[in-house]
C-alpha cells in the first residue's frame, strides 16, 4: 500500500522541480571541490613573487577552514615550506618532499627555494594562525591563540571572533576574545557597539585599552555622542586609579628592593663603623668578593654536580660569608690595627687596599662581567599588570635581607660576642677596663661586618652584573645610608636603607633616575645640617666626638 | 719661618722651571742632548696643575686638619669655564662648521643654552672658573662646617658632593657635552694651541701661577691665620673654647683652595686639550688626597713634590707594567699612611738626615728649626 501511494507522490512532482532536484544534486558534488580549490589558489599564491600576493594568500589560507590549510601554515610558520621552479609548493617533512596540497609525498622539479617571510608578511601569517587555532579543540590551544589576537586584532578578524566567541566553553578564551573584539568595537562607528565595548572594558579593567577609551572621552568617537562620552569618561577614571594604584605598589615594592639591596651592602659598614669609627673604604669589595665566590661556587657546582644546580646557592651562602669574614680579618689584623684613633688615615689605606683587591680580581677574573645565573626558581615574576612585573628574585632578597637583619639583631642582642660588641661600641675604655679584650673584639667585628656584605654580594650577583667594579658603584650609596641612618644602631641603618631605596624609586618617575639620585644626595646633605649624627643617633658623651 | 738658605733654594727651583727648562726646549736644536723635547713640557705642565691642586688640599688638610675627598670637582669646574671659553671661540670651525659646539648640534640643539653666554670673553670665562668652584666651595662649607660636620662624615660628604656633579655633567641634556665633555679646542687668547710656542707659554704660565700659590700659601701658613688653622686642626674645641669662631676660618681656607683648585684647572685644560666629568670621580679626588699624603702634609713644598713623584710613578708605570699601576698606588697609600704618616718630608727629618743637614748647615745648632 505504501510504494503504491509514494509512487502516486513521484508522479505528483512536476517537472520543474524534478529539475531542480537535478541541479542541486549535481551542485553539491561541486560545492566541496569549489572549497578546495580556493584552498588550492591560496597554496599556489605562496609561491608568488610578489609579497603582497603571499600576505594575501596566507589571510585566505588562515580564512579557509580546512584542516590541511593549518598545517601549510605551521610549516610556513617553521620555515618548511619549499617551492620548486614551476611553482609548485612542498612542505618539509623530515628529509621528505611531501606535496602542500595534498600531504602525499612528491618530487619537486629543479631547485628549491624558500619562501622570503618579512616581518609584515610574518605578521599576517600569525595572525592567520591565531585565526585557524581558535577552531582547535585544545582549550591551551585556544588561549594561546586569543592571547596573539588580543594584542593585534583588526577589524576584519572581528567576526571569525565572534563566531569562536559563540563556541566557546573556555571561561578564559571567552574573556579574552570579548577583550579583542571590545578593543576593535572602541574604534567602531556604531555607538551602540561602543558603548557595549565601554561597559566591557570597564567591567574587566582592561589597563591596556585605556588610551583608545582617553580618546573617546575627548572626543566622543565618530558618531561625537555624548552618552559614549560619559561612559568613557568613567571607564577612563576608573582604570586611571587602578593604573595609580598598582603602580604605587610597584614603585612602593622595588623601593623596598632596593632598600633591601642597600641593608645588606651597608650593614656590615653600619656595624663596624659604629664600633671603631672606621669607615672601610674597601667594604664594597667585599659586596664584590661576595659575588665572585657565588661566581665560581656557581662554576664548580655545574662541573662537578649538575643536577643540584638549583640549590647552588644554599653553598654559596655560606662560602661568601667566610671568604669575606677570613679577607676582612686579614686587614684587620695587618692594616687597620696599626690605624687605631686615626680615622682619616684609615680611610685612605683601606681605599688603596681595595684598589689592589679590584686589580687582583681583574687579574684573576678577566675585566669583563661575569655571568651568574639565577637557578631556576629565582626567574620569572609575578605579574601585577601587563606592564609591571615583580621578579622572584627581588622578592627573595627582600625576605633574605630580613632574615639576615634578623641574624645580626639576634647575634648582637642575645650572644657573648654581642653583648661584647654593644659594649666597646659604646664605650670603649670602660669595656676594656671591665675586662673586655677590645682589640679581638675589633677583629670579630671586623670580621662579622665583612661577612655580612660577602652575603649582600651573593644577593647582588643574583640581581646585577658581576664585574670587578661592582663595589665602587655601591660604596657611596653605603657611606649615605650609614650617614642618614646613624651609628651604634640596627634600627637606624634599616630605616636609613629602606628609606633611601623607596625615595630613590618614588623620585625616579618624577625626576628620572639620575636627576633623582643627584636630588636625594643633595637632601641627604641638608638633612645632616639638621641632624648631623643622622636619624637615630647614639646618645651619651662618647658620641660627641667623631 | 725659611732660613735665607732655603728661600735661595725655592729661588733655584722656580728659576728651573719657568726659565732654565724653557729655555733648554726653545733655544737650543732639537738634535742637541741638552734639548728638552716638546712633550715633557706639555707633561711639565700638566705636573706643575697637579702641584698646584696639591698646595691647596695641603692648605686644608695639612694645615687645617680637613680631609676632603671631593676637591676633583673645584679643579674640573675651573677647567670646564675655561673650555666652554674655547669652544666659543672656536664658533664655525668645529667638525659641523656650525656657530654651536659640536655636541650641540649632535643634540639637535637650535641655541646655545643660557649659562654659555658670556663665555667668548676670555676675563669672564677666567672669573667664571675662579667664582663657580669658589661659590660652590662657599655654599657646601657653610653648611657644612656651621653644623660642625667633621672628620669621616665630612670627607664622606665631600664624596657624595663630586658623585652627585659627576652624574649631572655626564647627561647630556645638561649641557656640557655628556659623557664626552669639551674637546677639539684650537685656540686660547688668540693663539693656536698646536703651536709649540703656545705650549711653551703655557708651561711657563703654569710655572709662574705655582711659583706664586706657593708665595701665597706659605705667606698665609706662617701667619697669624697659618696659627688657627693648626690649632684648628690641632684642637678645635679648644680654639672655640678660646673665643674664635671656627666656621670663618675653615670656610676662608676651604673656599681659597678651591679657588686655587679652579685656577689649576683653567692652566690644565689647554695643557691636555680636553675636559669631562671623569674628572669628578670620586677616585681622581682620593689620588689628589694621596698626593699631598707621600709628599708630607703641613710642608708645602713636600705637597708638591709629592704630586709630582706619584703623577711620575703613575706615568711610567701605566707606560711600561699596567697591570701593575693599581697594586702600586695600593700600596704607595697603605704603606705611607702605615709607615711615613708624614710623608716623604718627614724622611727629611729622620735622625740620620739631620745629621747631614747639621752638617751642611755649619754654624746652626743640630736641633732642627721649624
Amino acid at each position: 500500500m505504501l510504494i503504491v501511494q509514494l509512487l502516486r507522490r513521484l508522479r505528483q512532482l512536476t517537472a520543474s522541480s524534478w529539475l531542480a532536484l537535478i541541479v542541486l544534486s549535481i551542485a553539491a558534488t561541486w560545492v566541496r571541490p569549489a572549497a578546495a580549490a580556493g584552498f588550492e589558489q591560496a597554496v599556489a599564491g605562496l609561491a608568488s613573487e610578489d609579497r603582497d600576493q603571499l600576505g594575501a594568500a596566507i589571510v585566505e589560507l588562515g580564512a579557509s577552514g580546512e584542516p590541511r590549510a593549518l598545517v601549510v601554515l605551521k610549516a610556513l610558520d617553521a620555515g618548511q615550506i619549499k617551492l620548486d621552479e614551476k611553482g609548485a609548493v612542498f612542505i618539509q617533512d623530515g628529509g621528505a618532499l611531501v606535496d602542500a596540497k595534498t600531504g602525499s609525498p612528491a618530487q619537486p622539479s629543479g631547485a628549491t627555494r624558500t619562501p622570503p617571510l618579512n616581518n609584515r608578511v610574518r605578521k599576517n601569517l600569525t595572525l592567520a594562525l591565531a585565526r585557524s587555532e581558535l577552531e582547535s579543540p585544545n582549550a591551551e590551544v585556544r588561549l594561546n591563540a586569543a592571547t596573539t589576537l588580543s594584542k593585534d586584532a583588526s577589524t576584519d578578524l572581528v567576526p571569525a571572533m565572534r563566531a569562536a566567541l559563540a563556541k566557546e566553553n573556555d571561561a578564559d578564551v571567552a574573556d579574552l576574545l570579548k577583550l579583542s573584539i571590545a578593543g576593535v568595537d572602541l574604534a567602531s562607528e556604531d555607538a551602540k557597539l561602543q558603548l557595549d565595548a565601554l561597559r566591557m572594558v570597564g567591567d574587566v579593567s582592561a589597563v591596556g585599552l585605556l588610551p583608545a577609551v582617553r580618546r573617546l572621552a575627548e572626543e566622543g568617537g565618530p558618531a561625537k555622542s555624548p552618552e559614549v562620552k560619559t561612559l568613557a569618561g568613567a571607564v577612563e577614571a576608573a582604570l586611571e586609579r587602578k593604573v595609580l594604584w598598582v603602580s604605587t605598589l610597584a614603585n612602593l615594592f622595588y623601593g623596598l628592593s632596593l632598600g633591601s639591596v642597600l641593608l645588606l651592602a651597608a650593614l656590615g659598614l653600619a656595624i663596624t663603623f659604629g664600633l671603631m669609627r672606621v669607615i672601610n673604604m674597601a667594604h664594597g669589595e667585599m659586596l664584590m668578593l661576595g659575588a665572585y665566590s657565588t661566581f665560581v661556587v656557581q662554576n664548580i657546582v655545574k662541573q662537578v654536580a649538575p643536577s643540584w644546580f638549583g640549590a647552588y646557592l644554599v653553598l654559596a651562602l655560606p662560602t661568601a660569608f667566610v671568604v669575606c669574614a677570613v679577607v676582612g680579618v686579614l686587614l684587620e689584623r695587618t692594616v687597620i690595627r696599626f690605624l687605631y684613633g686615626r680615622p682619616l688615615e684609615t680611610l685612605l689605606a683601606t681605599w688603596g687596599i681595595s684598589l689592589g683587591l679590584i686589580q687582583t680580581v681583574r687579574l684573576l677574573f678577566g675585566a669583563q662581567n661575569v655571568a651568574v645565573e639565577n637557578p631556576s626558581w629565582l626567574s620569572g615574576g609575578w605579574e601585577l599588570l601587563p606592564t609591571v612585573v615583580l621578579p622572584y628574585s627581588r622578592i627573595v632578597v627582600i625576605v633574605f635581607s630580613m632574615v639576615v637583619v634578623g641574624f645580626v639583631w639576634m647575634l648582637l642582642q642575645k650572644t657573648r660576642l654581642g653583648l661584647y660588641v654593644r659594649a666597646v661600641t659604646q664605650n670603649r675604655e670602660m669595656a676594656g677596663n671591665v675586662g673586655i679584650a677590645t682589640r679581638r673584639i675589633d677583629m670579630w667585628t671586623f670580621a662579622l661586618g665583612s661577612g655580612v656584605a660577602g652575603l649582600g654580594g651573593v644577593a647582588l650577583s643574583q640581581l646585577g652584573n658581576v664585574g670587578p667594579e661592582l663595589g665602587q658603584s655601591y660604596i657611596v650609596d653605603c657611606f649615605m645610608v650609614v650617614v642618614l641612618g646613624g651609628v651604634g644602631n640596627l634600627a637606624g641603618t634599616v630605616a636609613g636603607a629602606v628609606g633611601l631605596g623607596v625615595a630613590n624609586k618614588f623620585l625616579e618617575p618624577l625626576t628620572g633616575a639620575v636627576l633623582g639620585k643627584i636630588m636625594l644626595l643633595v637632601i641627604l646633605i641638608l638633612f645632616i645640617q639638621w641632624r648631623p649624627q643622622g636619624m637615630f643617633a647614639p646618645k651619651g658623651r662618647a658620641a660627641a666626638e667623631l | 719661618m725659611h732660613s735665607p738658605r732655603a728661600w735661595l733654594a725655592c729661588a733655584g727651583v722656580f728659576l728651573l722651571l719657568a726659565v732654565v727648562v724653557p729655555g733648554l726646549n726653545a733655544w737650543t736644536s732639537p738634535g742637541s742632548a741638552l734639548h728638552i723635547p716638546e712633550y715633557i713640557i706639555t707633561v711639565g705642565g700638566k705636573f706643575l696643575c697637579y702641584a698646584i691642586v696639591a698646595l691647596a688640599i695641603d692648605m686644608i688638610w695639612g694645615f687645617t686638619g680637613i680631609l676632603s675627598l671631593g676637591h676633583g670637582v673645584f679643579f674640573a669646574l675651573g677647567g670646564y669655564a675655561i673650555g666652554m671659553y674655547m669652544m666659543r671661540v672656536m664658533a664655525g670651525e668645529g667638525v659641523y662648521r656650525s656657530e654651536l659646539p659640536d655636541f650641540m648640534v649632535f643634540l639637535d640643539w637650535k641655541e646655545l643654552p643660557w649659562f654659555w653666554l658670556g663665555f667668548d670673553n676670555f676675563f669672564f670665562a677666567l672669573f667664571m672658573a675662579l667664582f663657580v668652584p669658589g661659590l660652590l666651595a662657599y655654599v657646601f662649607g657653610f653648611f657644612a662646617f656651621r653644623s660642625r660636620i667633621r672628620g669621616v662624615y665630612f670627607s664622606i660628604i665631600t664624596q657624595a658632593m663630586t658623585y652627585a656633579l659627576m652624574l649631572w655633567f655626564f647627561r647630556n641634556d645638561a649641557g656640557f657635552g655628556g659623557n664626552n665633555g669639551l674637546t677639539d679646542f684650537k685656540r686660547i687668547y688668540g693663539y693656536p694651541l698646536a703651536a709649540p710656542g703656545t705650549k711653551l707659554g703655557l708651561f711657563v704660565l703654569s710655572a709662574l701661577v705655582f711659583a706664586g700659590v706657593y708665595l701665597l700659601c706659605r705667606y698665609i701658613v706662617t701667619g697669624k691665620l697659618g696659627r688657627i688653622m693648626r690649632a684648628l686642626r690641632d684642637h678645635e674645641s679648644k680654639v672655640m673654647f678660646t673665643g674664635y669662631s671656627p666656621l670663618r676660618y675653615k670656610l676662608f681656607v676651604w673656599t681659597l683652595s678651591a679657588v686655587l683648585c679652579g685656577l689649576a684647572g683653567v692652566l690644565y685644560v689647554p695643557q691636555v686639550g680636553i675636559i669631562n666629568p671623569s674628572e669628578m670621580q670620586p677616585a681622581n679626588s682620593i689620588e689628589m688626597a694621596i698626593w699631598v699624603a707621600v709628599g708630607g702634609r703641613a710642608t708645602l713644598g713636600g705637597a708638591a713634590l709629592g704630586a709630582l713623584v706619584v703623577n711620575g710613578a703613575k706615568s711610567w708605570f701605566t707606560a711600561s707594567a699596567p697591570d701593575l699601576w693599581l697594586y702600586v698606588l695600593g700600596a704607595l697609600f697603605v704603606f705611607i699612611t702605615l709607615l711615613l704618616p708624614g710623608g716623604l718630608a718627614s724622611a727629611l727629618d729622620n735622625p740620620h738626615v739631620a745629621k747631614l743637614k747639621s752638617r751642611f748647615s755649619g754654624s746652626r745648632a743640630a736641633t732642627p728649626a721649624e
